[in-house]
């Protein structure tokens, strides 16, 4: 009775279809290089190159990516629970500061074997603590998720405007900065690690951060599917009424997804400012949070999916500040007219095409 | 009319439908096979057939939802292309779904003329449109008030708007799909009297049913669908429901096997005076007293709306009490004493629910994880901090084959499989565990035949192996055949107790009525 549309092979689901997007986007991107008087084929080279080209640009594309993917696997999380969590950024940004606290407390007293798994620890509950009071009010109190997250971005960021002009300044500095913290308060970076194992690598902010992006990753997949609690997040996020009918207390599950949505995304917090930078500032987060949105609508809010959306924004972020360095009649702003295209055509236009690919293969096989 | 029928064969009448070697398939699935049909001008014509068997993608092909893969429609003896409703409604065929399509703030003028407007000014087409609408209520006497928001009006009347709709935009051959499911008995016969009189005006109706009662009653021709093709076609009044019923199925069904007489056992569940609102503080439940008993089926009969669903949600958890007291085994259940579906679960109670696309099952999670919807938890399902995934599969292919869920598929999207494989892979993870108390909602709403009679066993054998089994069912028929005692429900309150020997339709009836009585005059 009811209709089962003809369906398409998993390949062309997941892989042909997003590069078609992918392909598009980068198309009308060409167009509108092409429309200021610029090469699209000289842009295009300088953008691959500069992403991919040579070890330090790959470097730098993954340091982008890992933050997308901390941002990108909160976004998922919340979503296969039913909820839009709109406030990655906030929550990563207040991430940033549970690190940053801790690191300024602690590191002339703790070894740093020590200082990193605390710094991990506090950028996720950090994060956590953020996306808890949103969570509450969406459980509890009705208030809808998606307003909630966004005024809480704002809140995030006035915060920390206040903290580091009044109380986390470094004393004598003209930019709201805090001090550098001590040798020991920083995550080892991917260009000494692999050099302790004898690879050599050009010097890029790629940090440990990564490894723990991927087991986050290989975490919230396991979670997902694999854990009785995961089970009943996704039986809320799909049915509220039957997981009700099921005992799921819903409103727990509710605030524990959004909980673990904002440890993810604090994490993010951990990347910039125990990884690259060594002390709190502003806007360390640049974004990342809301991009995490386009990363996990592109990746289909699966952790591999959102892996590789991660990768491509990475990429994209790292060989359109090359792309802007190169030719300077493309502005900074135009990297971002291309994000928005890829965003456009793999997130807003995601199923365009299929109706047209399922033409195509029904005939195929018809 | 006159036009079109010069181009048939002279003298003879066309049918207002024929559709000539139908042929269509959704990928794997072989929807329909080569189906020939014709349909008398002025008739009333009955397709039956199981869930699956083809023929609501027939009436689709024809109202132009799909294209066919192969053959050729007919309306009024002339070829045609239906590419889409508009082309169908062009033609004078006009649809009422399952699901109705309405707008339930507008009024039913407003719905009947959404689409239809007749131009940018709103007035002037409404001023038309209500003319229409009184013509329309002259000729077929529909009874509908078109100022009536469509949202306060009952089901039945809903269904009217709908028909209104169709006759509106012309309609001349008037499909309707599953029509009598949301209907109560008094409904059905009002729908039956309006199809009686829409064929005395020359309308062509077309009935989509597994309700062979319902053939039976109103049609004058019946054709037979299995696995996608035409099986039989006869005139009803040369048939009998015992021959529609094995045609349909393909062996011999009965639906009144033998039960053994009942050997009620202690009481399991106490009800005392419960007491429910809903969330407009409207009380739902008030004064609902009884007992069940180890080794009995008690129904529980009324016209839907009339308290049933809130009474299966506070017995199983869903819904807290106002007041009164609920006793399961040693377990007191109030207003201060709440108990989570979970705790009743844990009590051996189980529960397969009246809503069971939304609360049976999670649509979008596979068979496997549906199969253990409820008992997620249960240390069956986990090892250590994880879910034992070879476990839940094993559990699944087992009630699988246990009662019969087609296709065996546990990976497949619980969306994926029709109703009444939903309704047995439900009916399979709640009796698997053997419970103590049963509560079923709705057990065989929109099955097939087939598929009551397996539900149909299953209760029973349940019963007989000593669990206590509520039977909720707005199907007297079903209430009758398979209670040992009936509780009637009306406006909240139980209305009546009755035991089976005592028990027939009339007075069932009677005391539903009760509460419908004042309904209407309200």
């Amino acid at each position: 009775m009811s209709a089962r549309p003809a369906g398409l092979p998993r390949w062309v689901d997941v892989g042909l279809i997003p590069a078609c997007n992918v392909a598009l986007a980068l198309g009308v991107a060409g167009l509108i290089v092409l429309a200021i008087g610029e090469s699209p084929w000289r842009a295009i080279r300088i953008m691959v190159t500069g992403a991919l080209g040579q070890g330090e640009a790959i470097g730098y594309t993954l340091y982008y990516a890992t933050n997308y993917v901390f941002t990108g696997l909160a976004v998922a999380v919340a979503f296969h629970a039913g909820l839009f969590n709109i406030g990655g950024e906030g929550q990563a940004y207040i991430g940033g500061l549970g690190v940053g606290l801790a690191m300024l407390a602690l590191d002339r007293l703790l070894p740093g074997w020590l200082l990193a798994p605390i710094g991990l620890a506090l950028a996720a509950l950090f994060g956590a603590a953020w996306a808890a009071i949103p969570a509450w009010l969406q459980a509890y109190r009705g208030s809808h998720i998606v307003i909630t997250t966004i005024m809480f971005n704002f809140l995030a960021a006035a915060l920390i405007v206040y903290l580091m002009v009044n109380v986390l300044i470094a004393p004598g500095s003209m930019a709201a900065e805090s001090r550098e913290f001590a040798p020991a308060a920083r995550l080892p970076m991917m260009h000494e690690v692999l050099g302790m194992v004898g690879i050599k690598v050009g010097h890029t902010p790629l940090n440990l951060s990564i490894v723990i992006a991927v087991a986050a990753g290989i975490g919230v997949w396991l979670f997902l599917w694999h854990t009785p609690l995961g089970y009943e997040l996704r039986a809320v996020g799909h049915s509220e009424r039957a997981a009700v009918y099921a005992g799921i207390r819903s409103r727990r599950v509710v605030v524990a997804s959004l909980c673990l949505s904002g440890a993810l995304a604090g994490l993010a917090g951990l990347n910039e400012i125990l990884g690259v930078h060594h002390r709190l500032f502003l806007n360390f987060v640049a974004g990342a949070g809301f991009t995490g949105i386009a990363v996990a609508l592109m990746g289909r809010n699966h952790p591999i999916g959102v892996g590789l959306a991660a990768l491509l924004f990475g990429a994209l972020q790292q060989g359109g500040a090359e792309l802007a360095f190169e030719i300077p009649s493309i502005t900074r702003e135009m990297v971002v007219v291309i994000q928005g295209l890829v965003i456009l055509f793999s997130g807003a236009l995601a199923y365009w095409l299929r109706p047209s690919f399922e033409r195509l293969f029904a005939r195929g096989s018809g | 009319m006159a036009a079109l029928a010069a181009e048939p064969p002279a003298g003879i009448v066309p049918p207002a439908v024929s559709l000539i070697g139908i042929d269509k398939r959704f990928g794997a699935v072989h929807a329909n096979r080569a189906v020939d049909l014709t349909i008398a001008r002025g008739s009333i014509a009955g397709i039956v057939g199981e869930n699956g068997a083809g023929k609501s993608t027939l009436m689709s092909i024809l109202y132009g939802f799909y294209a066919a893969d192969a053959g050729e429609i007919r309306i009024r003896g002339r070829p045609v292309s239906i590419r889409n409703s508009s082309d169908a409604i062009a033609l004078g065929i006009g649809m009422v779904h399952q699901h109705f399509m309405l707008v339930d703030t507008f009024t039913v003028l407003e719905n009947v003329m959404l689409g239809a407007e007749g131009g940018a000014v709103l007035a002037a087409g409404l001023r038309a449109g209500r003319a229409t609408l009184e013509r329309l209520e002259r000729d077929y006497g529909l009874g509908v008030d078109p100022d009536a928001l469509v949202g306060d009006l009952p089901v039945g009347a809903q269904q009217r708007v709908e028909i209104l709709k169709a006759l509106y935009r012309g309609a001349e051959i008037l499909i309707l799909d599953e029509p009598t499911g949301v209907l109560t008995p008094a409904e059905t016969e009002q729908l039956f009297r309006i199809l009686r009189t829409l064929k005395a005006r020359g309308t062509t109706v077309i009935l989509i049913t597994h309700k062979l009662r319902e053939i039976m009653a109103v049609t004058d021709r019946v054709v037979v669908m299995r696995a996608g093709a035409v099986v039989a076609e006869r005139d009803t009044a040369a048939t009998t429901i015992e021959e529609l019923a094995e045609l349909m199925v393909g062996r011999k069904v009965r639906l009144d096997f033998a039960i053994a007489p009942c050997r009620p056992g202690p009481v399991l569940l106490k009800a005392e005076h419960l007491r429910v609102r809903d969330g407009r503080g409207v009380v739902r439940l008030d004064e609902v007293s009884f007992e069940l008993r180890a080794g009995e089926i008690v129904g529980v009969a009324g016209v839907s709306g009339n308290g049933q669903t809130e009474l299966l949600e506070v017995l199983s958890g869903i819904r807290p009490l106002e007041s009164g007291r609920l006793t399961v085994g040693d377990r007191v259940v109030t207003a201060e004493a709440p108990a989570d579906p979970a705790a009743m679960r844990a009590l051996g109670l189980a529960h397969v629910p009246e809503d069971r696309h939304r609360l049976g099952l999670v649509t979008a999670f596979a068979a496997t994880e549906s199969s253990v919807l409820g008992y997620q938890r249960d240390p069956a399902y986990v090892r250590g901090p994880f879910s034992d995934q070879p476990a839940m599969s094993r559990h699944c292919a087992g009630v699988m084959e246990r009662y019969d869920v087609r296709p065996r598929d546990p990976k497949l999207r619980s969306a994926g499989f029709s109703g009444g494989n939903q309704q047995k892979l439900i009916l399979g993870r709640e009796l698997n565990r053997e419970p103590k108390i049963l509560l079923a909602g709705q057990p065989t709403r929109g099955l097939d035949i087939g598929a009551i009679e397996f539900v149909h066993r299953r209760l029973i054998e349940r019963r007989d192996a000593g669990c206590a089994v509520l039977l909720v069912s707005v199907e007297l028929e079903e209430i009758l055949s398979l209670s040992d005692r009936i509780l009637v429900m009306c406006g909240g309150r139980i209305a009546g107790q009755l035991d089976r020997a005592e028990a027939d339709e009339r007075k069932i009836g009677l005391l539903m009525a009760g509460a419908q009585g004042t309904a209407q005059a309200a």
